[in-house]
């Protein structure tokens, strides 16, 4: 299993949660310092993404978080179980909120994309998820 | 931690404070606040970020949101803000050049176009 898991209620204020989780565990695994505003910063874009597919797609499902160390690498995994269907179709009925909605998940999207170098997104019919990998320094400098 | 908010008029601008971390939880409260001033005839808004611990995408999408409702008015909406780790999440998305961003209140309502 993953090193810490996290299960939490897609609702916005659990949001918060899931990141301070990440960073603590992050911070534990070796992720260089400079880098933990990053990995909180993106582990709560992919959180409120799924939180909110899951609202707006009426699942009940909680928002799964895994947090994965790994020999030189750290991953943190955001899983939904939304139906994905093709990219912007959300915004299909042409209303307002809609596009705004759509313009604000792009734009999470946007901000993982431009912080983490190493990311998956992937999606299908049962769910998709959003894979993140940063490389973590040996113990030894940890020390030093 | 939570969102903190407060606002003061300084000639015609209004300088909105903003405190706290801006995320999916607390932005509602900073899209209920900048509609209301907008509503209520303030279309020059500067919002100080200087007490902005963090701030995510859903942050952006109220402040673009501001923007786009001062400029129905032909208003402006000028950023403060010094914090590297806050300016980052600007240029990655391309909003720096979107939002006029000042280094301190008294340069933003000085600004004209």
């Amino acid at each position: 299993m993953a090193t810490v898991e996290l299960r939490f209620s897609a609702l916005p204020e659990h949001v918060r949660t899931a990141r301070l989780v990440a960073a603590a565990v992050a911070r534990r695994a070796g992720v260089d310092e400079a880098v933990l505003d990053e990995v909180r910063l993106a582990v709560g874009e992919a959180c409120t993404r799924a939180v909110g597919l899951h609202q707006h797609g009426g699942i009940s499902a909680p928002v799964k978080v895994l947090l994965i160390e790994e020999e030189k690498q750290f991953s943190i995994e955001v899983g939904d179980e939304a139906p994905h269907a093709v990219p912007g179709g959300r915004a299909g009925d042409g209303s307002g909120d809609a596009d705004v909605e759509t313009e604000e998940d792009e734009m999470g999207l946007a901000v993982i994309s431009g912080l983490v170098d190493d990311v998956e997104v992937s999606a299908g019919e049962h769910g998709g998820s959003i894979r993140m990998r940063w490389p973590t320094v040996p113990p030894a400098t940890l020390l030093a | 931690m939570d969102l903190s908010l407060s606002t003061e008029t300084m000639g015609d601008r209004t300088i909105v404070r903003v405190g706290g971390e801006i995320d999916v939880y607390t932005a509602p409260k900073l899209r209920e606040q900048l509609v209301e001033l907008v509503n209520d005839g303030s279309f020059h808004l500067v919002v100080d970020m200087e007490g902005v611990d963090f701030l995510d995408s859903t942050g952006l999408g109220v402040l673009v949101g501001g923007l786009k409702r001062v400029r129905a008015h032909e208003g402006s909406l000028r950023l403060v803000c010094n914090q590297e780790r806050i300016l980052k999440i600007f240029r990655i998305t391309g909003l720096t050049k979107v939002f006029p961003i000042h280094t301190s209140v008294e340069e933003a309502v000085a600004a004209t176009d």
